[in-house]
């Protein structure tokens, strides 16, 4: 076994680990700091692919942007004392018995498929690539990102704001 | 199972969607079933910058991702201040507590 293997079994068990963690751990801060070997595991999984701005990317917007919003969220609404419980959970079994049922269906699926490969799979870097790609072929697209952006940032301060009552 | 596996990818990105719905199921806490959202969005940024890396080796599948991240960080945002506003009217943020628009 190579090191590049071992190295990506390593980046896949602490993907899988981290996101059981998020799924069934009982304490909420537990869950929230798990996200984080998550999305780590994934930016590791984009180097293998060859998606080094997307690795960049995901580690940026997902690491630096969403896991902090995200604690932030859990600190806001805890109070401290009795963080332990509030992550609840029911139906827990029967969601198990369908997960698994799909899951198992899942793989199966991927293992059966002959996929078709491209001949040469080659690893150079992508940003020029992207950002030609952003502002030729995809340009509407990019523009219409901003616009859900600035959407998306009036709306998250009008629903958070302050009421003033009179 | 190795790194220049298609199939050793869309594996990971099974499990993760799995964990990810079953979070979304279960989870009764508002911001855990946005985490599971965002384990979601994540599986299936795998699937698309693994079908790019494997595939037809144009960038597509990579720029979709990108998109993909974008969303999901104006979802998180968006998502994190209602769940705020429902702490805020409620005083909790369990998702069966909170069954009315307006108090």
């Amino acid at each position: 076994m190579s090191v590049s293997t071992a190295v990506f079994y390593l980046i896949a068990l602490l993907t899988i680990v981290s996101a059981g963690m998020v799924a069934f751990s009982r304490n909420i801060i537990y869950s929230a700091f798990s996200l984080l070997g998550t999305f780590m595991g994934v930016a590791g999984l984009y180097i293998f692919l060859g998606a080094d701005f997307v690795a960049a990317v995901q580690l940026l917007i997902y690491v630096g942007g969403i896991l902090v919003l995200i604690l932030f969220a859990v600190m806001l609404t805890h109070r401290i004392t009795d963080v332990a419980i509030t992550n609840r959970a029911a139906g827990r079994i029967p969601a198990l018995i369908v997960i698994g049922g799909l899951v198992y269906m899942l793989i199966q699926t991927v293992k059966s498929t002959p996929w078709v490969k491209a001949k040469d799979v080659t690893y150079v870097a992508t940003t020029a690539k992207i950002g030609d790609a952003f502002l030729y072929d995809y340009l509407l697209p990019f523009e219409l990102a901003s616009l859900v952006l600035l959407a998306a940032m009036i709306g998250a301060v009008v629903i958070s704001r302050k009421e003033i009552k009179e | 199972m190795s790194p220049n596996d298609l199939s050793s990818y869309l594996t990971i990105g099974a499990i993760l969607f799995a964990l990810g719905l079953f979070t979304v199921l279960t989870r009764r806490n508002a911001i855990s079933v946005l985490m599971g959202v965002e384990l979601i969005l994540n599986s299936a940024n795998i699937n698309y910058v693994a079908f790019s890396h494997f595939g037809s080796g144009n960038s597509a599948g990579q720029i979709y991702a990108i998109f993909v991240i974008m969303l999901a960080a104006a979802e998180a945002a968006v998502g994190l201040a209602i769940v705020l506003a429902i702490f805020k009217l409620f005083h909790t943020i369990d998702v069966e507590a909170a069954e009315t628009m307006k108090d």
